[in-house]
This record gives structure tokens, C-alpha cells and sequence, in this order.
């Protein structure tokens, strides 16, 4: 019961952890509870689909549709999460000075929402995939245990959600003044880190180089299996064994989104001054 | 764009390095053969054939490699180059019984 309950709460873990992120980081911006649930809905809906269609995605494009469609589900995220910081970075001071400040910043909330939608709904459809796959090979074996397995699976999802509520509940105590910071840039690593765990299914399906693998073994000094390095990799993409090729996709996002979101603030801060 | 272009036309040739191929089974949730020795410093097609009813999920931190393999199917997974050494892998959905090792020598 309890192998069940930590597999699942591992899976969970990552789209609640995202989830409670990204709820803290658009409390402001209307109607975002809505988005949300809508979101969360389309991914449940989505990983059943993965799921049950799992046998003709693994065989799809000679093998490695799992890994094509994993990496592809990253990359519209990092897509997302880099639309999103850039997109803060402009309207955040809007939103932190007077939340129905301008009719603007609401119509603009909307494609925001649908991005964040999006995110939500990714993350929950890659990470619920699996833990349906697993789930349902437990009910499927129908041994004497596979209740308490699922109870078990039950017991991990409830963890894993409240372990996302409790980091959602502490960012919103960090004051106002810090808080777009600290958002934006636990959303930057968060993109950085999906970038090179996409570029990792790619070097598993053999469509890209690995540039030496690993890069470097930090295994010994801090496993990834640990609770910190399980912690680390979901919210910095740390990884004890990355290949090269890893690296440089995960160097990549980091650059390109603190540009843009660099870029995106001045030109605000420009156009209010240019407004006076 | 150009990069792009190059990007196109190296792709194929990746594809084309024809890789030695090892298959392992699984079947009542344990790899068979359950350690596969294989060549250091080169490039090898594992194939994963799940002749179990259930899914499993191929993990190796030491290899860093993931795959879920559905019930009754066959998944290749590219492995290495790799220094010499002992590199485990499990099957993360019935760990206590699937375990292997791939050998680089």
C-alpha cells in the first residue's frame, strides 16, 4: 500500500507543486479560479485519453511516440510558462498596484488565462497518464491486495495535492512588494528545468545527441531520489546525471526568458513614462 | 532557418547508424535476462518486450532513462554511449521483483 501511495504521490506531486505555483502567481487576475478547474478538467480528461490510447502512442512513430509526445507536451509548456513571465512582466506592477486597475489588464487576462489554462491542463495530463497506467494495472492484476493498493494510490494523490495547496498557501504570505519576483522566477526554473527533461526524452528517442552523458555524476553527493533532489528537480530541474544536451537546453530557456521578461518591463516602464 | 536545414539532413544519418539491438522480456514483472552485458563507448537498441498483461514503467537513474511500456508491447529505448560499469535499471510500477543491470565493459 504504502510502495502505491508513494508512486502515485511522486507523479502527483510535480502538477500539484506547478499548479500551486502558478495559482499563487495569477491571484490577481479575474476569473482565474475558473481557468483553473477548467485546466485541471481538460488534463484529467486528457491523461485518461493518453492512457487508454497508451498502446498506440508507444508504437507510433516506430517506437518512440511516447517520448515525441512527452517532449512536445514540455516544449508547449516552457512555451506557456515563458509567454506567461514575459506577460508579467509587463502587467505584474499593474496588477500589484490595484487588481481592476485598467479595462486592459482584464481583456489581456484572458488570452493570460487561457495560457495558464493550458500549463495546468499539460502538466496534469503528462504526470496523470502514468499514474492512470499504474492504477490501472494494479486494478487490472486483481490480486488480493489491489485494494489496499488503491487506497493506496487515493492516500498518494491526497499528499501530493496538499503538499501543492501548502506551497500555494506560503507564497501567498510572501509580501506583496517580493511576490511577482519570486513567482517569476520560480516559473523561470520551472521552464528551464522542463526544457532540459524535454531534451531528455529526445535523447532517449535517439533524435538528438546526447553532447557527453553525463555531464557530470553529483549522485553521490546528492541523489535525485532524495526528497531534496526529488524537490530540487521539480523546481530547479536539477538532474545528479545530465547529459550535455541537457544543459544547453536548459541554459537556453533560462537566457531567452530572462531577456524577454527584461526586455518586456523596460518597454513597459518606457511606454507609461512616454503616456505622462 | 539554416539551422533548421542542417538539422534535417543530419537527423537521417542518426537514424541510419544502425545500433546493436539487445532485447530483454518481461514477463510475471521480471526482466529476462536480467543482466545484459554490452560493449563501453557505444551507441546499443535496447529493446523492452512487456509480455505481462500490465503496464511497466522502465526506469534507470544511473542510465537516466524512463519509459512506460503498456501491457503486450515491445519499446525500444536508446542506451549510451556508456563508460564501463554497472548501470541497474528497475521496472518502477513492481520494483520489488524487476530489477536488472546492464553491463558496459
Amino acid at each position: 500500500m504504502f510502495s502505491t501511495a508513494i508512486i502515485i504521490f511522486r507523479e502527483v506531486l510535480e502538477a500539484s507543486l506547478i499548479i500551486g505555483i502558478l495559482a499563487a502567481a495569477t491571484r490577481s487576475i479575474p476569473g482565474r479560479n475558473y481557468w483553473l478547474a477548467a485546466g485541471l478538467l481538460a488534463g484529467l480528461v486528457g491523461a485518461g485519453v493518453v492512457a487508454l490510447f497508451a498502446n498506440s502512442i508507444a508504437s507510433m512513430a516506430s517506437g518512440i511516440g511516447q517520448e515525441l509526445l512527452n517532449a512536445i507536451v514540455l516544449g508547449i509548456a516552457v512555451l506557456m510558462l515563458a509567454w506567461h513571465n514575459i506577460w508579467m512582466a509587463s502587467h505584474g506592477a499593474e496588477l500589484a498596484a490595484n487588481a481592476k486597475s485598467v479595462g486592459k489588464a482584464i481583456r489581456d487576462g484572458a488570452s493570460e488565462c487561457s495560457a495558464l489554462m493550458l500549463i495546468v491542463g499539460l502538466a496534469v495530463l503528462r504526470e496523470g497518464s502514468e499514474a492512470t497506467l499504474f492504477l490501472y494495472g494494479i486494478a487490472a492484476s486483481e490480486t488480493a491486495e489491489s485494494s489496499s493498493m488503491l487506497l493506496g494510490g487515493l492516500l498518494g494523490l491526497v499528499t501530493g495535492a496538499t503538499v501543492g495547496y501548502g506551497l500555494y498557501a506560503g507564497l501567498l504570505r510572501v509580501p506583496m512588494r517580493w511576490f511577482f519576483t519570486a513567482t517569476g522566477l520560480l516559473i523561470l526554473f520551472l521552464a528551464a528545468g522542463m526544457a532540459a527533461q524535454a531534451a531528455g526524452f529526445l535523447i532517449q528517442a535517439d533524435l538528438l545527441p546526447s553532447l557527453a552523458a553525463p555531464l557530470w555524476d553529483t549522485s553521490a553527493i546528492l541523489p535525485q531520489q532524495s526528497v531534496l533532489g526529488m524537490l530540487l528537480h521539480i523546481f530547479i530541474g536539477y538532474d545528479d546525471r545530465p547529459a550535455g544536451m541537457q544543459i544547453v537546453f536548459y541554459l537556453t530557456v533560462l537566457i531567452t526568458i530572462s531577456l524577454g521578461m527584461k526586455w518586456a518591463g523596460r518597454s513597459h516602464q518606457f511606454n507609461r513614462k512616454g503616456a505622462k | 532557418m539554416k539551422n533548421l536545414l542542417i538539422l534535417l539532413l543530419v537527423l537521417p544519418a542518426w537514424a541510419m547508424a544502425a545500433e546493436t539491438e539487445y532485447i530483454v522480456v518481461i514477463k510475471n514483472h521480471v526482466f529476462e535476462p536480467a543482466e545484459i552485458t554490452i560493449p563501453a563507448g557505444k551507441k546499443i537498441k535496447l529493446q523492452v518486450d512487456n509480455q505481462d498483461a500490465t503496464p511497466e514503467e522502465f526506469e534507470s537513474h544511473e542510465l537516466n532513462r524512463e519509459k512506460v511500456i503498456p501491457g503486450k508491447t515491445k519499446a525500444s529505448i536508446f542506451i549510451g554511449p556508456l563508460k564501463s560499469g554497472r548501470y541497474p535499471f528497475f521496472g518502477e510500477f513492481n520494483a520489488k521483483t524487476a530489477q536488472g543491470v546492464i553491463i558496459a565493459e
